[in-house]
């Protein structure tokens, strides 16, 4: 069993560095009917930095985020966030769901999907004010996205779809900022929108970690990355594991070498 | 005398009928609505079905207890019981089973009306002549209601009601994006079974008026109403309750017009025939207002095309654009551009020029997005802005603007 966890970068996280991540995740394991997803997954996220989880298709990425969040029940595994139990620390996660994970055409303005990111403070029954609307329009102007407030959600290309989304998140004012391929099928305009926001939140101090598919940015945009193939396979900073033989173990051969030489990788 | 029924001047009992079953109506639209956009409109199926071997196995209870058999109170206490049972099976399938959940809806469904139909059966060999009136509970019969029959609907309706005000959000919430609702920490599971909950009280309270095969309409066709009408959660919801409300009158009103009217049929039929309105009428949604934007779209698609093709010196092929071209006299027959047809061919191609300036720069980003090929760009921006797009692109010869 150990030999299996050995999968590591070598750096064994002390005790203190556990209670200050803002998400570290023990033993994570999850599975659909008898085939595991993610097995015996152990993550430590970074304070203030910008992660990435990397690994191909059907890898368990989204699965990850999903079990750190509670949004899927894990079969094994424990989730501490900012050192404490996540029931209790979920005011300071945002999340961004894969866009397209909702209907589209749901009778829904762009303005009521970003106070959906103030259920928490609004709860049942209070009634949305002038405060609310002006944070949320607050949010939706980081995102570039003021002039669409009052569009039904079906007129957005997927990019804009995509800003909803994370002006939304914005507006949990969270501290751990978890998105699922924010980038995915995006136009460049956003692509450098949502990249400009995320900058600006990790100078702010918050914690980022985003499921990401496209290897070539991977450096420009992260500081570190977190490699699954539903074993985790290296966690560190981009130039101890962007490496690639930990890619060449994470796709299993899957890319080819010239691949991996355009991504003028660090260190070899 | 549909007037007299609709002003509720055509006797005690009718009044009742048509009371009871609008504020039912109201309900059913408002909860409806929630599990139409939840996507489990399906589920008040397996609902109402599953609400007949509860209401036979309450009467027999009740006769062995003593009790009349036909108090209301009970036969719904005892519906409400095996439909949440027959919900709990149609969850466990969906979650536990590789079924899904229509065939799991379709399962639970039949099994528990053909279990409801037996026990009917049962019921009317053991104790003939008592049962009468449980048959009306598959097809509703409102005439022998009571007022006590009419206060239970009343205040059913009105705390379910109460209940889908004091959820609306959470419920929105868990229908649009119920990955982002449970990562918020709410509980979806329990929000769901609140939804379907919900749509099991209307369908339990509206038995009597309507029946259960029936009960089913008033639950889906006005939130499909009313969707045609606003792209709004909260709207929708007040559309549909306001629809499922008038139907519910309307219909109970033309029944009371004459004995052989059925009062749950009738009032289906007249949801149905709002849906219809709706399905041609509303704007932007409905069919009509979607086929007259579809040509008008169409036209402007052809005249664009035509101007630019003018500006170009290409022929013209399309009948259609050319038929549209001399029209608006900027052709002649012969494919020709007047003088009209110059200037504004010339026009559109400078146009589509600027739109590439404003298409490539960041800063007119919200504009951009609204290119189509066909608006007109000052549509779009102010008289400052295409000077400076202008000046971008320099002032070629022989463009009149």
């Amino acid at each position: 069993m150990s030999l299996e966890l050995a999968a590591n970068d070598g750096v064994i996280p002390t005790e203190h560095a556990l209670a200050q991540s803002p998400l570290a995740l023990r033993g994570m394991t999850v599975s659909y009917g008898q085939t595991p997803v993610v097995f015996s997954v152990d993550m430590t996220v970074t304070e203030g930095a910008m992660t990435a989880i990397i690994g191909p298709n059907g890898a368990g990425k989204s699965t990850l985020l999903k079990a750190a969040l509670g949004i899927v029940t894990p079969l094994a595994g424990q989730v501490s966030v900012f050192g404490r139990p996540l029931a209790s620390e979920r005011h300071r996660i945002a999340y961004v769901p894969q866009r397209a994970s909702v209907d589209w055409d749901f009778p829904t303005r762009v303005i009521d999907v970003v106070l959906m990111g103030l259920y928490r403070e609004l709860g049942l029954l209070r009634r949305i004010r002038g405060q609310h609307r002006a944070k949320a329009m607050a949010c939706l102007e980081r995102v570039g996205m003021v002039d669409f407030a009052d569009r039904q959600i079906g007129q957005l290309s997927g990019g804009q779809q995509q800003r909803v989304f994370l002006a939304r998140a914005l507006a949990q004012e969270a501290d751990l900022y978890l998105l699922d391929e924010p980038f995915a099928g995006v136009d460049a305009a956003t692509e450098k929108a949502i990249i400009d926001v995320l900058k600006s939140l990790k100078q702010d101090g918050k914690t980022i970690v985003a499921v990401h598919h496209d290897l070539a940015t991977v450096a420009d945009y992260f500081d570190r990355v977190f490699l699954i193939n539903t074993r985790k396979i290296a966690e560190g900073t981009v130039a101890e594991a962007f490496t690639p033989e930990n890619l060449d173990r994470t796709y299993g051969g899957r890319l080819a070498t010239g691949q991996i030489d355009q991504l003028d990788l660090v260190a070899v | 005398m549909l007037w007299d029924a609709l002003t509720l001047q055509l006797g005690y009992n009718a009044t009742l009928v048509t009371i009871g079953a609008a504020l039912l109506g109201v309900s059913a639209g408002v909860t409806g609505t929630f599990l139409y956009l939840r996507k489990r409109a399906l589920v008040s199926d397996a609902i109402s079905h599953a609400t007949l071997p509860g209401v036979a196995l309450a009467f027999i209870v009740m006769v062995a207890l003593g009790a009349d058999g036909r108090s209301l109170p009970g036969l719904l206490l005892g519906a409400a019981v095996s439909s949440w049972i027959g919900l709990l099976c149609v969850n466990w399938l969906t979650a536990r089973t590789r079924l899904a959940e229509d065939a799991a809806i379709g399962a639970v469904l039949s099994v528990f009306f053909g279990f409801g139909i037996v026990l009917l059966t049962v019921i009317q060999t053991m104790t003939a002549g008592r049962a009468a009136g449980l048959e009306g509970f598959l097809l509703g019969s409102t005439a022998g209601m009571l007022f006590n029959d009419a206060v239970v609907i009343a205040v059913g309706g009105a705390v379910t009601l109460a209940l889908v005000v004091a959820l609306r959000r959470p419920m929105g919430l868990v229908a649009f994006d119920p990955e982002f609702a449970a990562a918020s920490g709410v509980n979806v599971r329990r929000i769901d079974l609140a939804i379907m909950g919900l749509a099991l009280a209307v369908t339990v309270v509206g038995l009597k008026v309507v029946g259960l095969v029936l009960i089913v309409a008033m639950l889906i066709i006005p939130p499909v109403t009313a969707r045609f009408w606003t792209d709004r959660t909260d709207k929708m919801a007040v559309i549909s309750g306001a629809c499922g409300g008038a139907a519910a009158w309307i219909g109970a009103a033309i029944s009371a017009t004459a004995p052989s009217l059925p009062t749950g049929p009738i009032i289906v039929l007249t949801s149905f025939a709002l849906f219809l309105l709706s399905l041609l009428l509303a704007p932007n949604r409905g069919l009509l207002a979607v086929g007259m934007r579809h040509r008008r779209f169409q036209r402007r698609v052809h005249m664009r095309q035509g101007l630019l093709a003018l500006a170009q010196g290409q022929p013209i092929f399309e009948r259609f654009t050319l038929t549209l071209l001399r029209r608006a006299g900027l052709a002649h027959a012969d494919g020709v551009a007047t003088e009209d047809g110059k200037a504004r061919a010339a026009k559109a191609l400078r146009d589509e020029t600027r739109w590439q300036v404003v298409r490539a720069d960041q800063a007119f980003e919200s504009a951009a997005a609204l290119y189509d090929g066909l608006r007109d760009i000052e549509t779009v921006l102010t008289n400052d802005q295409i000077d400076e797009i202008d000046r971008r692109i320099g002032n070629p010869k022989g463009v009149a603007t």
